[in-house]
C-alpha cells in the first residue's frame, strides 16, 4: 500500500510542457532541440538592452487548444506578468509569465477505468517562456556539486512553456501516475507538444501533503520537483508521503519545502525551504499588450480539435464492444486507434482485429520501433488475414506464419496470395483430414484402447498427433469430431 | 570653413539647398562635425562619434542619389542601439557595449536617408533631469556654461541648442525630451505612447518610456517625427499614429479651445517662467484661439509625482536586473559569480540608478506591492481621468514646460527631491500615455522658457498645428548668444 495506513494523501500537479511552435515564444528563433549551444540566439532571447517581446500566436492558440479539450474557461482578457528572479539561465532575471489572468481557468480530464471516469480538475493552464540551460563543468554530467564553472546555452531560452496546475484531487501515487500519463496522451492527441520527458519536453512536479481521513483541512504541503519519469513520480510521492507520515508519527512538524527525488538511491534531499522562498515580485509586463481572443478564434479552435483520448476509449468500449483494458490499449493513441478502426472496419470483426492489432501487430511494432503508420503491415493485409482465420482458412499458426510473411513484405501484401504460396490452408474438408485421422488412431492403438476406457483427456494427444502430421494445418474441431469417430469406430 | 551658417539652418532648409545642388550631403555632414568638434570640449555633448562613418553615409548619399530629407544630419541619445557602435545608456555598466542589432526608430531613420552623427549625452539609464547623473560627465547648457541642460536628453537637446546637429533623437519617460528642449531653447515633442516603436531603445520604464524629436523649428520637429512613426513588429505596444504627420501651415489658432491652468497653489514655479506662461496665454488670444479655464485635480499634485516615482523605478528595477557582468558590458573579476555580480554592479551603476532600483524593487516586494505600486495605479487612472475631464473642455492644455529656468550645476544633486519636482508639469502627460510638445515662449534671466501643450491621445497633427502657430508669433531666436558667430 503505497498512502500510509492510517492516512489519506493528498496530491495536486503542476506539469510543464514545451509546445512544438514554428519559433520561440517572444522572438523569431526556431525552437527545437539540440544542435550547437548558441546557434538560435537573438537580440530578445538574450535579453540585449532595448529588445522587446512579441507573443507567440501559435503558442497561444496552442494552449487555447488544451483549455478547450480540458474544458476550462478561456479567458476574455489575459495578460502576461514579470516574474523577476535572479539567475544566469535568465536574461532577462525575470521570465515572462502569466500571474492572475491565465489564459485558461479550472478544466478537468477523466481517465477512464473500470470503476467509472477517474476526474481530476485543473486549477489554471497558462503560458510562459522556458529559461536557458545551465551546464556545470567539471562537475560530471553538468551538475552542480563538484563544477568549478559554469556555461549557459540559451537555445532553449524562449521556448513557449505551458504550465498545467490540477486541483489536489489525487490521493495515491499510482492514481497520480495513471493521471499523468493519460493527460501526457491527451497533450500528444492536440498535437501541441512531444511531450517526451527524457528531452524536459514534458516535467512533472508534484505538491504532496497528508491528512487524517475526514478532516477538511489541508496540511503542510512539499513540493517534489521534476521527476523525469512516471514510474519516478509513483515512486517520489510514495517515498513522501512515507517521509511525512514518519515525521508526523514520531511528533515531529516539518515546513513548506522543495524536494528532489534521486530514483537510483530513492532519496529526498532539500532543495529550499519556505524561509528562503523568492519574492518573484510579480507585476504587468508593460512589453506585451493584452490577450484578448475573440469568440470567432476560440469556435475556430474548438471545431479543429480531434476526437481525445478518454472520449475514444469509452467509444471503443460501446461501439466495438470491447473490454476496457483493450478499449484503453487501442483508444490513447492516436495512431493505433486509427490503424484499428480501419482494420476493425475492413474485417467487420472488432474483436478479431482488437486481438491481432493488440497482439501481434503491436509487438512487431516495439520489435521494429516503428509506428502504426509505417508498419510495412498495411491495415487491409490484417483485415484479410483476420478474415482467413474467422473462416477457418487459417489456424493460429499459419496465421503466425502469415503475419510474420507480411512484415518481410511476401506476397505483395496479401495474405491469401501467401497462404496460397506456402500452402498453409487449414485442413477444413473432412474427406481430406478422415485419411490422416485413421493412420494416426491405427498408430497408437494402445491410447485409443485407453480413451475408450474413459481417458478422455488423451484426446489433447490424438489432436498433437494429427496436427504434427498435418503440419498444424488441421482444422482442430474438426479433427476432433472425426477423432471421435475413428477411436469409437476401434 | 563653414560652407553655409548651421546656426541659421533648419533641417527643412538643408533639404531644400540638397534638392537645389547648392550643397552636398558631405558638405552638410562636415559642417556638423567642425562645429561639433569646436564646442565638443567645452560642453561635453557627443559621448561617441565616428567622422569617417558619418563621412561615408554623407558621401552614400551624394553618390547614390537622394530625395526627401535625405542628407540631413541626425544625433542619437546615447541609449539607441545601433549595430556595432558604442552605446552606453550614460552608464559604466554599458562601457564598451557595442549592440549587434540597430533600433527600429534608427532603421527608419536610416531608410529616410539621414547622416548619423554620433551619440550624445545622458542621464544614467535616461534617469536624472539634468544629465549630471550620466557616468561620462555632465552636458553643459549652451545657453550658459555653467547651468544643466536639463535632461536625461540633455546632450540630445543641447546639440540642437548648440548647432551642433539640425535634428536629434531623444526619450522620454517623464518629461526628458520637453524639460532639456525647454531648458535649451529648442523645440521637443513626447509623441502619443505607441506612435513611435521602442524597440531597440535601452528601457528605463517600459509603460511610460516614448522616443521624440527635438529640433529648432516646429516643421523640423514634424518632419522627423514623420520619419520615426509608425508601426512596428517587433514592438507590440506600437501602432503607430492613425493618420500621417503634416507639416504645419496655418499661422493661427482660430478654431482651438485652449486651456490653461492657474499656476495659484502649484508650488515652485519661478516668477520669470509664470510672467512668460502670462504672455504666452495673452499670444494665444491675439492668435484667436478661445481661452478656457481648465483645472487638472490630481495631475500637479505630489500625487502624480508619487505615483510616478513608483511605477517608473518598479518598471527600472526588473529593466535593469540584467545588467550583471554575464553577456555583455562591463565585468569587475570576483572569487566568485556573486562577487563578480557585486562588484559589477557596485562600480557599474551610479547613485541615482541605485536608489530607484531599491525603491522599485522594495514597492514591489511581498506585503508591499498593493500599498505602492497597487497605488500608484490606481493614481494613474485618476490622471488618465484627469485629462480625460480637461479634454472634454478644451482641444488643448497649456502648462509651462518647467517649474524653472536651467539651473547651476550641482545646485539639486544632493537633493533627489527637488531634483523629481522638475517634472511636475511634464510627468502626468507619460502616465496618461499623452502627447505634448515643448517650444521655447522667451527668456527669464537670459535664459530660455518653454511652453507645454498637451492634446488627447493621437492629436500630434493638432499639437503640431498649434505650436507651429505660436512659434511665429514668439519669433523666439533660438542662437545661444555665448556661441552666436562661433566656428
Amino acid at each position: 500500500m503505497s498512502v500510509p495506513a492510517g492516512w489519506e494523501a493528498v496530491i495536486g500537479l503542476e506539469i510543464h510542457v514545451q509546445l512544438s511552435t514554428r519559433s520561440k515564444m517572444f522572438c523569431r528563433c526556431p525552437n527545437e532541440s539540440g544542435g550547437e549551444p548558441n546557434t538560435r540566439i537573438c537580440p530578445v532571447c538574450t535579453a540585449q538592452p532595448g529588445a522587446l517581446p512579441v507573443a507567440n500566436r501559435a503558442a497561444v492558440e496552442r494552449t487555447i487548444e488544451v483549455g478547450l479539450a480540458l474544458g476550462s474557461e478561456i479567458a476574455a482578457h489575459s495578460t502576461f506578468h514579470r516574474k523577476n528572479y535572479f539567475y544566469p539561465d535568465s536574461p532577462k532575471a525575470y521570465q515572462i509569465s502569466q500571474f492572475d489572468e491565465p489564459l485558461c481557468s479550472g478544466g478537468r480530464l477523466a481517465v477512464p477505468t473500470a470503476d467509472g471516469d477517474d476526474v481530476v480538475g485543473f486549477e489554471r493552464v497558462h503560458l510562459e517562456e522556458d529559461a536557458a540551460k545551465t551546464i556545470h563543468e567539471g562537475g560530471g554530467g553538468g551538475r552542480l556539486a563538484g563544477s568549478h564553472g559554469a556555461v549557459v546555452d540559451f537555445n532553449r531560452c524562449g521556448t513557449p512553456l505551458m504550465e498545467m496546475v490540477t486541483k489536489p484531487d489525487l490521493r495515491s501515487p499510482e492514481q497520480a501516475s495513471r493521471f499523468a500519463s493519460f493527460l501526457r496522451e491527451t497533450i500528444i492527441a492536440l498535437g501541441v507538444s512531444e511531450c517526451d520527458m527524457e528531452k524536459g519536453s514534458l516535467r512533472v512536479d508534484a505538491n504532496v501533503s497528508l491528512r487524517r481521513p475526514g478532516e477538511d483541512e489541508l496540511r503542510t504541503k512539499t513540493e517534489l520537483k521534476n521527476m523525469n519519469s512516471f514510474s519516478f513520480l509513483e515512486r517520489g510521492i510514495a517515498r513522501e508521503l512515507r517521509r511525512q507520515a514518519e515525521l508526523y508519527e514520531a511528533g515531529e512538524e516539518f515546513s513548506t519545502q522543495t524536494l528532489h527525488y534521486d530514483p537510483s538511491s530513492d532519496e529526498l534531499t532539500v532543495l529550499r525551504s519556505k524561509e528562503l522562498a523568492h519574492d518573484y515580485r510579480y507585476f504587468p509586463e508593460p512589453d506585451l499588450v493584452p490577450i484578448e481572443p475573440s469568440a470567432e478564434l476560440i469556435d475556430g479552435l474548438r471545431a479543429s480539435l480531434p476526437e481525445l483520448p478518454a472520449a475514444r476509449v469509452r467509444r471503443f468500449e460501446s461501439e466495438y464492444e470491447l473490454p476496457l483494458a483493450q478499449a484503453l490499449d487501442l483508444g490513447i493513441g492516436s495512431g493505433l486507434a486509427a490503424y484499428f478502426e480501419e482494420v476493425a472496419a475492413a474485417s467487420g470483426d472488432a474483436r478479431g482485429a482488437a486481438n491481432w492489432v493488440l497482439n501481434e501487430f503491436s509487438a512487431h511494432l516495439n520489435e521494429a520501433r516503428l509506428s502504426a503508420a509505417e508498419s510495412p503491415v498495411r491495415p487491409a493485409a490484417l483485415a484479410a488475414l483476420v478474415g482467413l482465420v474467422a473462416d477457418g482458412t487459417l489456424g493460429s499458426s499459419g496465421a503466425k506464419q502469415v503475419f510474420a510473411a507480411l512484415v518481410d513484405g511476401e506476397g505483395g501484401g496479401d495474405p491469401a496470395a501467401i497462404v496460397a504460396a506456402r500452402g498453409l490452408g487449414q485442413i477444413a474438408d473432412a474427406d481430406a483430414l478422415a485419411a490422416v485421422v485413421a493412420e494416426v488412431v491405427a498408430a497408437h492403438a494402445q491410447q485409443a484402447e485407453q480413451f475408450r476406457g474413459g481417458k478422455e483427456n488423451l484426446m489433447g494427444f490424438f489432436v498433437g498427433q494429427v496436427m504434427k502430421a498435418t503440419g498444424g494445418r488441421a482444422e482442430p474441431q474438426l479433427a476432433q469430431r472425426l477423432l471421435r469417430e475413428e477411436i469409437a469406430r476401434g | 570653413m563653414a560652407v553655409f551658417d548651421v546656426e541659421a539652418t533648419s533641417a527643412e532648409e538643408i533639404a531644400r539647398l540638397l534638392d537645389a545642388r547648392e550643397l552636398t550631403c558631405e558638405e552638410v555632414a562636415g559642417a556638423y562635425l567642425s562645429r561639433m568638434a569646436a564646442h565638443n570640449d567645452a560642453l561635453n555633448v557627443f559621448l561617441h562619434v565616428d567622422e569617417e562613418r558619418t563621412l561615408a553615409q554623407a558621401r552614400a548619399h551624394d553618390n547614390e542619389g537622394r530625395s526627401g530629407i535625405a542628407g540631413v544630419p541626425m544625433a542619437y541619445k546615447d541609449l539607441f542601439c545601433i549595430r556595432d557602435v558604442p552605446t552606453t545608456a550614460g552608464s559604466r555598466v554599458l562601457e564598451g557595449y557595442k549592440p549587434p542589432y540597430t533600433a527600429t526608430v534608427v532603421r527608419r531613420c536610416e531608410a529616410a536617408g539621414l547622416v548619423e552623427l554620433g551619440k550624445t549625452n545622458m542621464d544614467e539609464f535616461a534617469m536624472g533631469s539634468s544629465t549630471e547623473n550620466s557616468a561620462y560627465g555632465v552636458t553643459r547648457n549652451p545657453w550658459d556654461a555653467e547651468r544643466v541642460p536639463g535632461g536625461s536628453s540633455g546632450g540630445s537637446a543641447a546639440a540642437v541648442a548648440a548647432s551642433m546637429a539640425p535634428l536629434s533623437l531623444g526619450t522620454d519617460t517623464g518629461g526628458s525630451i520637453r524639460q532639456p528642449a525647454a531648458l535649451c531653447g529648442v523645440v521637443g515633442m513626447k509623441p502619443t505612447y505607441g506612435a513611435v516603436s521602442r524597440y531597440g531603445v535601452v528601457a528605463f520604464a517600459s509603460s511610460l518610456d516614448q522616443v521624440g524629436p527635438f529640433a529648432r523649428t516646429v516643421r523640423d520637429c514634424a518632419l522627423a517625427l514623420r520619419v520615426i512613426a509608425g508601426p512596428d513588429i517587433c514592438d507590440s505596444t506600437c501602432l503607430g499614429p492613425p493618420e500621417p504627420i503634416e507639416l504645419p501651415e496655418r499661422e493661427d489658432l482660430r478654431g482651438l479651445r485652449v486651456g490653461a491652468i492657474s499656476l495659484e497653489g502649484v508650488g515652485g514655479v519661478e516668477p520669470g517662467v509664470r510672467a512668460s506662461y502670462e504672455a504666452a496665454l495673452e499670444t494665444v488670444r491675439g492668435l484667436g484661439a478661445e481661452l478656457v479655464e481648465a483645472s487638472l485635480e490630481f495631475s500637479l499634485t505630489p500625487h502624480a509625482l508619487a505615483a510616478y516615482y513608483l511605477i517608473a523605478p518598479a518598471e527600472a528595477s526588473a529593466n535593469l536586473a540584467r545588467y550583471d557582468g554575464v553577456r555583455y558590458g562591463l565585468r569587475v573579476p570576483g572569487d566568485d559569480i556573486f562577487e563578480m555580480y557585486d562588484k559589477t554592479r557596485q562600480r557599474g551603476f551610479g547613485r541615482e540608478v541605485k536608489r530607484r532600483c531599491l525603491i522599485g524593487a522594495y514597492a514591489l516586494s511581498a506585503g508591499y506591492y498593493d500599498a505602492y505600486y497597487g497605488q500608484a495605479q490606481r493614481v494613474r487612472t485618476l490622471i488618465r481621468r484627469d485629462f480625460d475631464a480637461a479634454f472634454e473642455k478644451c482641444d488643448l492644455l497649456l502648462t509651462p514646460t518647467s517649474p524653472t529656468v536651467a539651473f547651476r550645476i550641482g545646485e539639486l544633486v544632493d537633493d533627489p527631491l527637488a531634483m523629481y519636482a522638475c517634472d511636475l508639469f511634464t510627468l502626468p502627460v507619460n502616465l496618461s500615455g499623452l502627447p505634448a510638445i515643448s517650444l521655447p515662449c522667451g527668456l527669464s534671466e537670459g535664459l530660455p522658457v518653454g511652453l507645454h501643450l498637451a492634446g488627447p491621445a493621437f492629436s500630434e497633427n493638432r499639437l503640431l498645428a498649434a505650436a507651429h502657430a505660436l512659434e511665429g508669433a514668439f519669433a523666439f531666436d533660438p542662437r545661444p548668444p555665448a556661441l552666436m558667430g562661433a566656428a
